[in-house]
């Protein structure tokens, strides 16, 4: 596709056909704005429950529904779970004040949504991903939640909607809102970092961080520049992402778009753009952001929020380890880069690893299983006393690695001892001398191959060759054989049939 | 001084309320709107620069609540003092698109 067919970048946006790439002469650089529903029992102003999933209309109260003469009242709750978010973002946690945000939509009834503008209650964190990166958070305000708007007629879609039927229930839920700074270069930098997150909400008790249901919601802010230069391009914001696949997908698109229009010519028009998961592209949207002009001012019905340094420090205290440093901890315990164990954090396996290894289990091999062993359930309730008993077992040669595989599993839905388990299999390691029965048999059985070995001076050759021979042997030992055991002995046999 | 107030921004003002003036009313409400603002233009020829702002009129900081559900609204008195209702929701007429 030419770049003079694909630079249109007309008001519908109808017919763009953009290139599979960006090339190399393009950097995409990605900011993410992500909202969180903050996990309280009520609103963020009124009483009314903030509950998920109910029948329309059932979580209102005059203060939901903006009715004359309602007033708003801050939940504590709602504050010290945004004063944790702040926190675990290493935010500077300040005095704030908040604002009313002006615009006319039926999803908000009192025609202005109560947030922070200039006085936000964090600013100035960042982020660690598992890299180590470190992705700057510039501010985390509190705000209302809007009602949810469903559009009847037409085609379903905003766009030739013949009316609106709103519910509620969601208005006035408590919302932080992380403002990141463009510091992502990629879409998996933007999957890495929105994961990296939602791990966090999820481990302060933040939020439930889920997707799908919207308790967590990303925009994405999208520009490409020339590699080297310093500068930022034209952005465009990206809305309706709802998955952490639409969100790459949707920045991937997004970038080749805008280097297409650039290459064709053109300049990039600095808009809000929707992302159609269906037709895998992003288009211009019309919607309510269009105005930008919500002439903010304080909220007259608020007073300041003043946290003093002793309600910081009682919330601070109150932040359980968070993953950069679960990972750090087991990392070093195990000798192995932070990046390593992200995977035994994210699944909630870092506790277990590290007891496992505290009682003698070689770190190498506990979090190998951790990794590729232990994805399955009731892998938490796992004694890492029996876990560090089966690793010490499989390194001392008396269960081969496919033996202590099928005992840890056993382990893991028995709950019973690995000794037991290994006994009750018949499982012992095989002595040198039934592995050269089982040796001399299989090269009986295939003295072409043999001669072939032995002879063999192409390293690529004899290697394949010896992986044909070692698997003849775990078949005919029925698994019982370790691998390792067998290589050595098949080089051994090797060598001294003059190969 | 602030820039006087023009008849295109209380135009661009009721488009932001999405309120329909006619052209008389544009005229009436810019002379309107404008004297409110040559009043604030007084207070805006004060020296402030060693005036604090002040966000709020009352001493007070940090009036919070328990986070415990409270009594919630009745749904169907609610929508029956809706213009309209459907389905146990509003109903709105739709928004976006209609100046297009």
């Amino acid at each position: 596709m030419s770049a003079e067919q694909t630079a249109g970048n007309g008001a519908d946006g109808a017919g763009i056909v953009v290139s599979d790439t960006t090339g190399d002469r393009w950097e995409t650089v990605v900011g993410l704005e992500v909202h969180a529903e903050l996990a309280t029992a009520t609103k963020l102003f009124s009483s009314a429950p903030n509950a998920f999933g109910d029948e329309p209309n059932t979580n209102i109260d005059p203060t939901s529904l903006g009715l004359p003469g309602s007033l708003p009242v801050l939940n504590r709750r709602a504050v010290e779970l945004a004063m944790a978010v702040g926190l675990a973002l290493n935010c500077d946690v300040r005095p704030c004040v908040f604002a009313r945000k002006n615009y006319f939509y039926p999803d908000m009834p009192k025609n202005y949504q109560i947030s922070q503008f200039d006085q936000p209650l964090n600013v100035d964190g960042y982020l660690e991903l598992p890299d180590g990166r470190r992705i700057g958070i510039e501010r985390a305000h509190v705000e209302e939640d809007t009602g949810k708007n469903s559009h009847v007629g037409g085609d379903g879609r905003i766009h030739g909607a013949e009316h609106s039927l709103i519910d509620y229930n969601r208005a006035g839920v408590p919302l932080i809102e992380i403002v990141g700074r463009p510091d992502l270069r990629s879409a998996d930098d933007a999957r890495a970092y929105v994961s990296e997150l939602r791990a966090v909400l999820v481990a302060i008790g933040a939020s439930d961080g889920k997707m799908e249901e919207g308790s967590l919601r990303i925009d994405a802010n999208v520009s490409v520049r020339p590699v080297g230069s310093d500068e930022l391009g034209l952005r465009c914001e990206i809305k309706n992402v709802n998955s952490l696949r639409s969100l790459g997908r949707a920045i991937e698109y997004e970038a080749r778009r805008q280097v297409d229009v650039i290459e064709g010519g053109e300049r990039v028009r600095q808009e809000t753009r929707h992302w159609d998961e269906e037709a895998g592209r992003t288009r211009p949207g019309r919607s309510k952001e269009e105005a930008e002009d919500y002439r903010y001012f304080p909220e007259p019905d608020l007073v300041p929020l003043v946290p003093d340094p002793d309600w910081i420090a009682k919330v601070a205290e109150g932040l359980p380890p968070l993953p950069a440093e679960r990972r750090r901890r087991l990392a070093e315990a195990a000798g192995v880069l932070p990046a390593q164990v992200a995977l035994h954090v994210e699944r909630d396996l870092d506790h277990l690893a590290l007891a496992a290894i505290e009682r003698g289990g070689d770190p190498a091999r506990v979090v190998n299983h951790v990794e590729h062993n232990l994805a399955v359930d009731g892998a938490e309730a796992l004694d890492p006393g029996y876990f560090a008993a089966l690793v010490t077992m499989e390194v001392s040669g008396e269960l081969t690695a496919t033996q202590a595989k099928a005992v840890l599993a056993e382990m893991v839905t028995s709950g019973r001892a690995p000794a037991e388990i290994a006994a009750e299999r018949g499982y012992e390691a095989m002595d040198t001398a039934a592995l050269d029965v089982a040796l001399d048999e299989v090269i009986a059985e295939h003295p072409d191959d043999w001669a072939a070995y032995v002879a063999a001076d192409d390293p690529k050759k004899a290697k394949k060759l010896a992986g044909f021979f070692v698997g003849k042997v775990m078949k005919a030992t029925a698994g019982q054989a370790d691998g390792k055991a067998v290589n050595q002995a098949l080089a051994a046999r090797r060598a001294a049939s003059g190969g | 001084m602030a820039s006087p107030l023009t008849r295109d921004d209380v135009a661009h003002v009721a488009r932001l309320a999405r309120l329909h003036c006619t052209d008389e009313e544009l005229d009436r409400f810019t002379a309107q709107l404008g004297a409110v603002l040559d009043h604030a233009e007084d207070v805006a020829s004060l020296d402030i620069d060693d005036v604090e702002p002040m966000v709020h009129p009352y001493p007070l900081v940090n009036v919070l609540r328990d986070d415990e559900p409270g009594v919630t609204s009745d749904r169907d008195e609610v929508l029956a003092a809706a213009p309209l209702s459907e389905d146990r929701q509003f109903r709105v007429p739709a928004i976006l698109g209609e100046e297009a």
